[in-house]
């Protein structure tokens, strides 16, 4: 791959880029479903290619190709150049990178079994097992299941000299019952709405699951929404369960804190942010309670956004987001760090695969657990009346993200610290900071999961990322419930 | 680019490595290149191209699929014992069809000597009442687009913005692609095209604009006309006013249109009517929408595009999905044609048959119509005649990160985006602050007042249709946002 790169770089260089960087990838994915007892999917695919960036008379230009023979990589560094060089026609000034330090590095997801080495009756017998125990509840119309596993091996070059190999290995697994009856379909998904729940990590994490273990559990909850009354309107007290709050996160600290969406590089597609540089350290964004960082690294758990280095170089980082409550840090890559004066990129900078540009995405965005011992249990036993929101089901936010809407599959109704009744069809919404600051308890680490949220979109051409999100639950005052069914 | 020929060899060379009773291979790929701006300024521009093939492998029923995008032997062997290794593992499944021939698939229908007749009348095609061969969507100008000529056309834009004092951002794309899919029973079945879009977003300080519009040929596409129309509505919106929530008339333009009732569509397949997670489920032959709203799937529509075939190889039929309101036929792949008939719904769901709508196999979804076409009234209004005639409403340029509430009375949610107006009298007035919508398709469809003539268009959370402008009553604005 060396060799590969070193004719790109060199092709780059000599055309006349000041900076040229080269990603070799290799990927290997598997994807296993069955639909009400029957093979949904079953496939296996394998992609290999390369791209060039470069900077060429202060602009970017971008070329990717699955053809590696050496003509085909000599043309393609070319074609880079000379798409920079069109870049150059129309800017207002040049591209400046803060400095960072080549790095020289070898590392591998870590994990106890590579997912690829199961058997593929082993996987198939997992999800016939679910599937069988989903459809034995009454009322079941229709169960999907779902394993997937990827291998992604990359060679990361540049014209500083880094020299980075990286191999990330990603599982996910999970199922949905359906219940059509009358005019209403109901879903549950266990363990989260989204394909399951996913982690950088081996196959160790699909026992971890317990996916056969919940079941019947999850078919008989479908069935029974039919009979649940419907979510109230008005306004609440509301608890999050921890997969539904790791989504509001996504959505509405996320996205938002994306420095080149701030700058307005995303505004014709998914827009900008409202928080604008004059915010930074003086949003009060949250309550005191709140508490987020954007954490890459291989300590904060093996979430969908850890790695060792992003995919210009830099390596991973903790960068505090909201710190009590106040807003601290945006997610960063080395040209929007010197477009802030930053001395350093946040190292966010990823790409989907070897056919796309690396943009700022989401790494791990976690708010962290409360301090003091919480179970979600006595939360909710803290609460005199409100509502408990659990696994999503729709989600819609504006383009500079403020007002968000999210209805989940289930929720509960809390009234004198007791669950009362299951609700049907629940929905909440609100002003993204508003939302936080009402935000008076949060449970503590013992309640805390890193949930993985495989296909967050962004970027022309679209390309869809793996972002991680931790949270436990969490209580909120005072927020509106039922906006989606109002007037409808 | 990968031709025919090429294909034809790599097919054959994976039939020699294969021992499945039945082998299938789909190949796609091809160059495409985007300009970005934003800011004024291009700030990201990219180049790809990458072929690949998909191989699918049959032993008695039993069916899995391998993807590489290498040709080269040792790569073609690998994807070929990945897919029979996956294949072999399974219980065969008594409802798979063996691959079609080019007879069952209606590969005349393919060769551009007439679409295939109206779905329920048996899986092979016959000559539809109205020929019509799949105009071309293959322009060489479009294939030969250059990142020169992509950013002079880039530069003319953000010219309009500094005019105006506006931030220009948005994209201006190319490509050509091929598609082909080859079987062991001798079918075969190619299909190239090319494909160039604009999108742009005008900024002012407290208001936008955008426009957005591809064509398989860039010789269709006016940047500066769209980047004027964006520009015009920044200006024109901005200093928005707020007014309240609630129900309103509203003039949706084909976008904000398309993008809504892009959530119907995945709904209009027979395999979602048999698993239960359609909205048409027990609806199906009822007026469900209003007497005015007429759509076909029609891939030969001289404004529609992509390929004249399905995920098997099947001939896509013309389909006429909603007539006067009612919802008439479904879609089909083969399969799920044979499943129909034999299932509880057979005689309530339409005429069943294979109509060349079938996602590649093994899959979930089983088919959808991709080339929706509304039918045009009998007295279309053009916007600004919709406009004219309203005495209280909101003109609506698009509507934004659009999900769904309720799968079954099709509650979706979203917001208005880039150019959002209030019409008093039969005229704009005033540019408002952005609102959240809570509204059932069903009713939306049901409330539509008057009708532009339908346009080829694009939006943001649906793929391209042919669409009208709507007027549309009783529009559920639920909530108002801070800008």
């Amino acid at each position: 791959m060396k060799d590969l790169a070193s004719s790109a770089l060199d092709t780059a260089t000599q055309q006349g880029a000041s900076y040229a960087d080269v990603r070799v990838i290799d990927e290997r994915s598997r994807a296993l479903a069955t639909k009400n007892g029957k093979i949904g999917n079953a496939s296996d695919a394998r992609s290999q290619g390369f791209n060039v960036r470069v900077l060429v008379n202060g602009a970017w230009g971008f070329a990717s190709s699955a053809d590696m023979g050496p003509k085909a990589i000599e043309a393609t560094a070319g074609r880079a150049v000379e798409i920079a060089k069109a870049s150059a026609k129309v800017k207002q000034s040049d591209v400046q990178l803060v400095p960072e330090k080549p790095a020289t590095a070898d590392w591998t997801t870590p994990h106890q079994i590579d997912p690829f080495t199961i058997s593929i009756e082993q996987n198939l017998a997992l999800l016939q097992k679910i599937d069988a125990d989903l459809r034995s509840v009454r009322g079941v119309t229709l169960a999907e299941t779902n394993l997937n596993f990827r291998r992604e091996e990359q060679w990361f070059y540049s014209s500083e000299g880094a020299d980075i190999h990286q191999t990330k290995y990603t599982t996910g697994a999970g199922y949905v019952a359906y219940a059509f009856a009358g005019s209403e379909i109901q879903k549950r998904s266990y363990p989260n709405s989204f394909g399951g729940q996913w982690q950088n990590k081996g196959y160790e994490l699909i026992d971890e699951l317990k996916l056969v273990e919940n079941a019947r559990r999850i078919g008989e909850e479908a069935v029974a929404l039919h009979s649940a009354d419907q979510c109230p309107q008005g306004v609440f007290d509301i608890i999050l369960e921890s997969s539904q709050l790791g989504l509001q996160i996504h959505e509405s600290v996320g996205h938002p804190i994306e420095l080149d969406r701030v700058l307005g590089m995303e505004a014709n597609f998914a827009g900008t942010s409202f928080l604008t540089l004059d915010k930074l350290r003086t949003l009060k964004y949250g309550s005191d309670l709140v508490n987020v960082v954007a954490d890459a690294r291989q300590e904060h758990g093996p979430g969908l956004g850890t790695f060792a280095f992003d995919d210009e170089g830099v390596p991973a980082q903790c960068t505090p987001i909201i710190s009590s409550g106040l807003f601290t840090g945006y997610l960063s890559s080395r040209e929007t760090a010197a477009l802030i004066g930053l001395q350093r990129s946040g190292g966010t900078l990823r790409a989907e695969n070897w056919n796309r540009l690396p943009i700022i995405r989401m790494t791990n965005i976690s708010i962290l657990p409360g301090e003091k011992p919480l179970t979600l249990e006595q939360l909710i036993a803290s609460t005199d009346h409100g509502i408990l929101f659990q696994t999503n089901r729709s989600w819609s936010i504006d383009d500079k993200r403020y007002n968000f809407q999210f209805g989940t599959e289930i929720g509960w109704e809390i009234k004198n610290g007791k669950r009362i009744r299951m609700l049907k069809n629940p929905s909440y919404s609100g002003i993204t900071t508003e939302f936080w600051n009402s935000m008076d308890a949060i449970c503590s680490r013992d309640e805390w999961t890193l949930w993985g949220t495989p296909n967050c979109g962004k970027g022309q051409p679209q390309q869809v990322m793996g972002t991680g999100h931790g949270a436990s639950p969490a209580r909120f005052r005072k927020v509106k419930v039922g906006s989606a069914y109002k007037g409808t | 680019m990968l031709t025919r020929d090429q294909a034809a060899d790599i097919f054959s060379r994976i039939r020699k490595y294969a021992t499945a009773d039945e082998v299938e291979c789909l190949f796609y790929g091809g160059h495409s290149a985007l300009t970005r701006f934003a800011n004024n300024t291009i700030h990201q521009n990219v180049a790809e191209e990458n072929y690949g093939v998909s191989v699918r492998t049959v032993f008695g029923g039993r069916t899995a699929r391998a993807t590489t995008n290498k040709f080269d032997d040792d790569s073609l062997k690998n994807v070929v014992g990945a897919s029979e290794s996956l294949a072999k593992v399974q219980e065969p499944d008594a409802d798979l069809l063996p691959v079609p021939d080019p007879g069952e698939a209606g590969q005349d229908a393919i060769a551009g000597r007439g679409l295939a007749a109206h779905a329920g009348e048996g899986a092979r095609a016959t000559p539809a009442h109205s020929a019509q061969s799949l105009p071309s969507r293959h322009f060489d100008e479009t294939a030969r687009l250059t990142p020169a000529q992509r950013a002079d056309a880039v530069g003319k834009i953000v010219s309009i913005a500094q005019k105006q004092k506006l931030t220009a951002a948005g994209i201006f794309s190319s490509s050509e692609s091929v598609e082909g899919i080859f079987n062991s029973r001798g079918l075969s079945a190619w299909h190239t095209q090319t494909s160039a879009e604009i999108s742009i977003t005008m900024l002012a300080a407290d208001s936008s604009g955008w426009q957005k519009a591809n064509s398989p040929n860039v010789a269709n596409l006016n940047a500066e006309a769209l980047a004027q129309i964006a520009a015009e509505k920044a200006v024109k919106s901005a200093g928005p006013r707020e007014i309240a929530p609630g129900k309103y008339t509203v003039i949706l333009e084909p976008a904000a249109v398309l993008d809504t009732v892009g959530f119907a569509f995945f709904d209009f397949g027979g395999l979602a009517i048999l698993d239960q997670r359609s909205f048409l489920n027990n609806r199906i032959g009822t007026k469900l929408f209003g007497q005015n709203i007429s759509i076909w799937d029609d891939v030969s529509h001289p404004l529609q595009s992509g390929s004249p075939f399905d995920g098997e190889g099947v001939a896509r039929q013309r389909v006429h999905l909603v007539e006067g309101g009612v919802v008439k036929q479904l879609v089909y792949a083969r399969a799920t044609a044979e499943k129909m008939k034999k299932s509880e719904y057979a005689g309530k769901v339409g005429p069943i048959g294979p109509t060349g709508h079938g996602f590649p196999i093994p899959n979930e979804m089983g088919e959808a119509p991709m080339n929706i076409v509304f039918e045009s009234v009998r007295d279309p209004k053009t916007i600004e005649q919709m406009i004219a005639g309203t005495e209280r409403g909101i003109l609506v340029t698009r509507l934004w990160y659009i999900r769904e509430v309720d799968p079954y009375e099709k509650i979706l949610t979203g917001m208005t985006r880039d150019g959002t107006f209030l019409i008093e009298n039969g005229k704009v007035v005033c540019g408002l602050r952005n609102f959240r919508f809570n509204q059932s398709l069903i009713d939306m469809l049901s409330n539509v007042e008057e009708m532009s003539p339908p346009v080829r268009t694009s939006g943001e959370e649906s793929f391209d249709m042919v669409v009208p402008a709507m007027k549309v009553k009783d529009f559920n604005f639920t909530e108002v946002t801070k800008f």
